[in-house]
């Protein structure tokens, strides 16, 4: 693929994508796609496939039709070892539940996140981001020891330090109050125009719903069905 | 941060269980070690000091005793045997080798042997410095003596009488030893002996127990056999029987029957006495010997004949029962370890299926994950190990210290056994083996299953 393809190919393309479970269809999405630098939302209900779609888009299932491309790759159409190779590459997560390991200091989970992605160890990128997020205070300290808010900011941080082209967030605000949740867009949105990343959000929340231009609205596939 | 700095922190996190495991582990290594280290010196030490010696012959008593006393210097000898015996084995046309031993006073706890070249030549143990002894009272020390007691050439020391240092033994004052020699180590038991001629050890004898005053048996109980000693019986330690001979003197001098005979003179009258000597260490010359030499001595003679090849397999069979029984709790404790070490892993793993999904969606390889599990338990095991082996040698170093048997009998903390590495393996096996399941669990896992049905 040269360059000027790859600048042209839409960062998330979905083309018929749809899945099901056990006959029982979860998510059925069709044709969208995602241009680099481009912020967008997936909204809908619980148990509409927001997880499902990002797990698809991720590469940890495999669409049951329909294909995903990532930056031009063909996520879906990948063997096991290739896609987690283009995740590594291409995609950084902020998870709900934050996932920071516990026996490692926000340092030490931001420098594994390094090593895995890169290989490398690059100390002063991860105090500068550390610092940007505004935790250069708590640096060294254990994630159970952090409030959420400072907890959501290391998660952040860390799916930034490998600096990917995609952010795929799931759910980070809904278990926030009103200001924390604005805040936590915010600081998304603040980073990500730092290292260049661009966001996909997917959440039922619809109080984040106006910061976004672009917003892919999902609808329970069972009962679209119905 | 690496995949190995992870295991650490997770080895760090559960810091109380980490210690705990290890602990367990260590303590299974090093009672293997202990056992290990002791079984293999001890027979070393008694096959390397009965090389070449096919009998044993001295008084009627315990064969283990005889061959314990005589070729390992362990215990005290049976009895004394007459001279004239040496002879008689040596006619026989069998017999290629007799070494005879005096034995009965130590140095600082240190046997003194008197005995004839041949001895240190049949443990090949050769000159470092000075000469063999040549005339009475002259000494050669074996190599962990003058370590030890840091003696030089020319010096001069007395002995003390009984088969190990006390306080309350008394020493034969006025008969100095004068170092000539000293001896390269040789590894064998001659390494802790003092040689001497066997007139030595009668003269010390002979002239100790002409002065009533100094010699005050010691009554401590402790068997006391020095050669010319004829009543050694238990009965014989009773202050009463040795203190206050109607004549002055002392039952036990080498080769002093005739008590009347007060100025009696060994160099001179040794042959019209019967000298005495405690065993001889025999090699047979021809297979016939072994056929027939031992039962001949046994019925013919009140001489008592041992096979020392029969009484450590004896020994080591009594012995090995208890090592193996001892053996048997260290691998149950090894296994115990091993199941202890499973289930911390195996339950730390549970809660972090979460983090390990994660790790994989961030890009983690299935291999670098199952890497990372099976090298905490590795790393545990390791640690146990490593302590487990420190453990036991010095445990052996304390043991070696404390008591001054082992170091006879040979035992040595400083030597390291091949079978060590093998206890090592074991261990470390073991610690990847409890790490293999959790492992393979995580290797299988479905990602997106476990990222949403864990926290
Ligand atoms: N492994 C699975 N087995 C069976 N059903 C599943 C599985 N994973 C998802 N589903 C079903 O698929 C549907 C979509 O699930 P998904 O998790 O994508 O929804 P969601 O939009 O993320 O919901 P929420 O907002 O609650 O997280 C749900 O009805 C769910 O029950
Ligand atoms: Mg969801």
């Amino acid at each position: 693929m040269t360059g000027a393809a790859r600048a042209a190919a839409p960062l998330v393309q979905l083309a018929g994508l749809a899945h099901s479970i056990a006959g029982k269809p979860v998510m059925a999405i069709g044709d969208w796609q995602q241009t680099s630098g481009d912020h967008a939302l997936v909204l809908g209900p619980s148990g509409s496939g927001k997880t499902t779609l990002i797990n698809a888009i991720t590469g940890l299932i495999t669409p049951s039709s329909g294909s995903v491309h990532i930056d031009g790759e063909p996520m879906s159409a990948l063997p096991a070892s290739a896609r987690d190779a283009l995740r590594r590459r291409t995609i950084g997560l902020v998870f709900q539940t934050l996932r920071l390991i516990p026996a490692l200091s926000v340092r030490q989970n931001l420098a594994l996140a390094q090593h895995i992605a890169h290989g490398k160890h690059d100390a002063a990128a991860i105090e500068s981001l550390i610092a940007r997020v505004g935790l250069a205070h708590r640096i060294d300290a254990r994630p159970r020891t952090l409030s959420q808010g400072e907890g959501q900011r290391a998660a952040i941080a860390r799916a930034l330090i490998t600096r990917p082209r995609l952010v795929v967030a799931d759910e980070p605000t809904s278990a926030l109050d009103d200001a924390n949740a604005l805040a936590m867009i915010d600081l998304l949105f603040e980073t990500a125009a730092a290292t260049g990343a661009t966001l996909l959000v997917a959440t039922h929340d619809t109080r984040i719903q106006s910061r976004f231009a672009t917003v892919l609205t999902l609808r329970s596939p069972a009962r679209a069905a119905a | 941060m690496t995949f190995f700095g992870l295991s650490f922190a997770y080895l760090r996190d559960r810091g109380l269980n980490t210690v705990l495991n290890i602990a367990l582990l260590a303590l299974a290594v090093a009672t293997l070690v202990i056992l290990l280290l002791f079984a293999r010196q001890l027979e070393t030490r008694f096959d390397r000091d009965a090389q070449g010696i096919d009998l044993v012959v001295g008084a009627k008593g315990s064969p283990l005793q005889l061959i314990l006393s005589s070729i390992y210097q362990a215990d005290v000898p049976t009895g004394n045997i007459p001279l004239s015996s040496v002879e008689v084995l040596r006619e026989n046309p069998s017999v290629s080798k007799v070494i005879p031993l005096a034995q009965g006073d130590n140095f600082r706890g240190y046997r003194i042997v008197g005995t004839e070249p041949a001895y240190p030549e049949h443990y090949g143990a050769t000159l470092a410095e000075g000469r063999l002894w040549a005339k009475t009272a002259e000494v050669v020390i074996g190599a962990d003596v003058a370590n030890a007691l840091g003696m030089a050439l020319g010096q001069r020391f007395v002995g003390s009488h009984g088969m190990s240092d006390d306080a309350a033994a008394q020493g034969h004052d006025h008969a100095p030893f004068i170092v000539t020699g000293i001896l390269k180590p040789s590894g064998s038991v001659v390494d802790r002996l003092i040689l001497t001629s066997i007139e030595s050890v009668w003269d010390v004898h002979g002239i100790a127990h002409g002065d009533e005053d100094d010699h005050d048996h010691d009554g401590d109980g402790k068997p006391d056999h020095a050669p010319g000693e004829h009543d050694h019986g238990d009965e014989d330690h009773d202050h009463e029987d040795h203190d206050h001979d109607s004549d002055g003197k002392q039952d036990h001098a080498a080769g002093e029957h005739d008590h009347g005979d007060e100025d009696h003179d060994h160099e001179a009258g040794g042959q019209k006495l019967d000298p005495e000597v405690t065993a001889l260490l025999v090699s047979y010359g021809s297979p016939l010997a072994a056929v027939q030499l031992p039962g001949f001595i046994n019925r013919q003679t009140n001489l008592q004949a041992a096979v020392p090849a029969v009484e450590i397999t004896r020994l080591l069979q009594l012995v090995g029962l208890g090592l193996d029984a001892v053996r048997a709790l260290a691998v149950l404790l090894m296994l115990t370890a091993g199941l202890s070490i499973f289930v911390a892993l195996y339950t730390a793993l549970r809660q972090r299926e979460g983090d390990m999904a994660m790790l994989r969606v961030i890009g983690a390889s299935r291999a670098s994950i199952f890497g990372q599990m099976i090298f905490e338990g590795v790393a545990l095991a390791a640690a146990g190990a490593i302590l487990g082996v420190l453990l036991g040698h010095g445990v052996i170093a304390l043991a070696a210290a404390n008591f001054r048997q082992l170091t006879e009998l040979g035992l040595d903390a400083a030597h390291f056994e091949v079978g060590e590495v093998w206890i090592v393996a074991g261990a470390l096996a073991i610690g990847a083996l409890a790490a293999l399941l959790p492992a393979v669990r995580v290797f299988r896992a479905d990602i997106a299953d476990t990222l949403t049905n864990s926290r």
